[in-house]
């Protein structure tokens, strides 16, 4: 697990698509500032989040959640280093400045109540192993060096052997297993926070510190017997694709707030594709979001 | 009435280099005359001479010509970005102390993108052993000046010649703090693969400079010749001379090389500074790190 904000994750790029393709188990946390460069060093931000899935060359899907408040900090860097040995893949935990200061109370059980996901060693002798050999799940099982595998790992697109190979049929089949074994596992990592959802017609689509500043704009607006609610995704990638899409033949509008000029918002459209107003309330970062603002673009979104 | 001898081929035996490469990825990449092969070679003796077991023995290599090092040889062997085998290999070493680990890089790779990583890991005193071929330019990029390349000598970036002053590799790794520092060219096997086999018995950072001959890219463009009239030069010209002051191991254009071993010393490593401190802060609370050998 390494622990940056901004900068340092640019600087490190290249080593995510690594771990990616030898589907190194590891957990990166990026507490984002304003950017871009140097920007705004301890002011917060959100303006990472495509950073993170697209940052390193090539195709290849990552996992990052995104806690809104100190205890989920705590829970959720637990479950990325479940997931990250579980599915074998970078884990970003990407929130940002407002979070990473703040204090609040954190209730931390005792260690034999946390679970923790084993790591998956084989099984099999070393004439049998073949370390980057999947199964159903499309994750392969590791070894230890030392143990006598003499085992070979590079980020040259590999065989099943890991010896590389430069051709276009092993680069199809490990990059479309790399990408595959977190899309084909997208519902289950579906974890999304819904307020006052059941009979929401406009829905806000937020997370981090963003999601808590949109509360006394949704309360300000169920005020006025608007029905509103809060889509929170806590797994933002994979993206929730699915959730959006239901909602998307069934609400008014979507009013995403995040601390960017546009990152998940497309994403949101992409994913309504036309079938229902989406509206983005934008922020440059530094600050958080006015309420007032996302007051406003909710009674724009009723409109 | 002549007798014919009928030549009876020998009886088919194991190449002696067999159980340690990956036979199934031979033939190598290297071009013809490249020096990267002898050092190879020269490895795959030492590890005969070493204390540990095969087995805990692993291997990191950067990107580069020499990058591809990792792929051939048969141990626990990885392949990682440019210039960060040292840093992977830090982190292999302090995931399990057990294990002797080894970086087997070129120039390009360890002395220039790496370099930050390089001079940290001989200040720290990393208990790792650096093997570094140096054939004074980034080979397989397609020539460019390296932070090795001597004065005057030609590259693709520096066509009319290099005016920037190059690492002096030993003295670089000897005044960071390196335990153990060698030079040797792709002429010296012997002494080469004595040094690798002493780098790696060594507990801390040791450093192997391996001068190699580049005939595509460095020799032709400088034109030295083939790898072959690189080698005569290594003869002519090489001067052993253990115990040197590092200070004076600059390698000039096509002048003498000094070789042999130049530093051979005690420092605590990494590992043995961080138990001992903070066994002294903590005393009984603290649990010392590093597995069978603390």
């Amino acid at each position: 697990m390494t622990v940056t904000s901004g900068p340092g994750f640019s600087l490190m790029m290249e080593n995510i698509g690594l771990a990616a393709m030898l589907e190194t188990p590891c957990v990166i946390v990026n507490v984002q500032r304003g950017g871009p460069s140097t920007g705004l060093p301890t002011l917060p931000g959100q303006a990472d989040m495509m950073q993170a899935r697209w940052g390193s060359h090539g195709d290849y899907e990552i996992i990052a959640v995104s806690p809104n408040s100190p205890q989920e900090c705590f829970e959720m860097v637990i479950k990325a280093a479940n997931l990250s040995e579980k599915y074998r893949v970078p884990v970003l935990v990407m929130t940002d400045e407002c979070v990473g200061h703040m204090t609040e109370k954190v209730i931390i059980p005792e260690a034999d109540q946390i679970e923790l996901y084993p790591r998956r060693y084989t099984k099999l002798p070393p004439d049998q192993y073949l370390p980057f050999k999947a199964g159903k799940d499309l994750v392969p099982e590791m070894v230890k060096a030392g143990d006598g595998y003499k085992i070979h790992v590079t980020g040259l697109t590999h065989d099943e052997k890991g010896y590389p190979v430069m051709s276009w049929e092993v680069q199809e089949k490990l990059v479309r297993r790399l990408v595959e074994k977190i899309r084909s596992h997208a519902d289950e990592l579906e974890d999304i926070e819904e307020t006052q959802m059941e009979d929401a017609e406009v829905v806000i689509f937020s997370y981090g510190i963003s999601s808590r500043v949109c509360i006394p704009a949704l309360q300000k607006a169920r005020g006025e017997g608007i029905k509103v609610g809060l889509l929170r995704p806590i797994i933002c990638w994979p993206f929730p694709e699915k959730k959006i899409k239901e909602l998307s033949s069934k609400v008014k509008a979507f009013v995403v707030v995040e601390m960017n000029y546009g990152q998940l918002f497309y994403e949101v459209e992409r994913c309504v594709a036309g079938k229902t107003k989406t509206l983005l309330v934008p922020h440059g970062g530094g600050w958080v979001h006015d309420p007032e603002n996302i007051y406003n673009a909710i009674k724009e979104a009723v409109k | 009435m002549k007798a014919t001898v009928t030549a009876q081929p020998a009886e088919v035996t194991e190449h002696p280099m067999e159980a340690l490469l990956r036979m199934d990825r031979i033939p190598h990449i290297w071009c013809p005359t490249c020096g990267i092969g002898t050092a190879l070679t020269a490895f795959a003796e030492a590890l005969k001479k070493i204390d540990y077991p095969l087995e805990k023995v692993c291997v990191v290599s950067g990107i580069g010509c020499t990058g591809r090092v990792a792929g051939y040889i048969k141990l626990d062997s990885f392949h990682s970005t440019h210039g960060r085998a040292i840093p992977f290999a830090t982190g292999l070493k302090l995931a399990n102390p057990e294990l002797k680990v080894v970086v087997f890089s070129g120039d390009g790779d360890l002395a220039g993108i790496g370099g930050n990583h390089l001079i940290h890991a001989a200040r720290r005193n990393m208990d790792i052993a650096v093997f570094c071929v140096n054939n004074f330019i980034y080979a397989m990029t397609g020539g460019q000046v390296a932070a090795t390349t001597p004065l005057t000598a030609t590259t693709s970036t520096t066509p009319y010649g290099n005016f920037e002053q190059p690492f002096n590799l030993p003295h670089l790794a000897a005044s960071c703090g390196a335990v153990y520092v060698a030079r040797w060219t792709a002429l010296h096997v012997r002494r080469l693969a004595r040094s690798m086999a002493e780098a790696m018995n060594k507990k801390g950072f040791s450093f192997v400079e391996i001068v190699c001959p580049c005939s595509t890219i460095y020799a032709r463009r400088n034109k030295l010749g083939t790898g072959l009239d690189l080698m005569k030069f290594y003869h002519d010209n090489s001067v052993i001379k253990h115990g040197a002051d590092t200070r004076e191991l600059d390698i000039e254009y096509q002048k003498k090389i000094i070789v042999g071993k130049f530093i051979d010393r005690e420092r605590p490593t990494f590992l043995d500074a961080y138990n001992d401190w903070l066994k002294k802060r903590l005393k009984d609370k603290f649990v010392a790190y590093g597995g069978p050998q603390c």
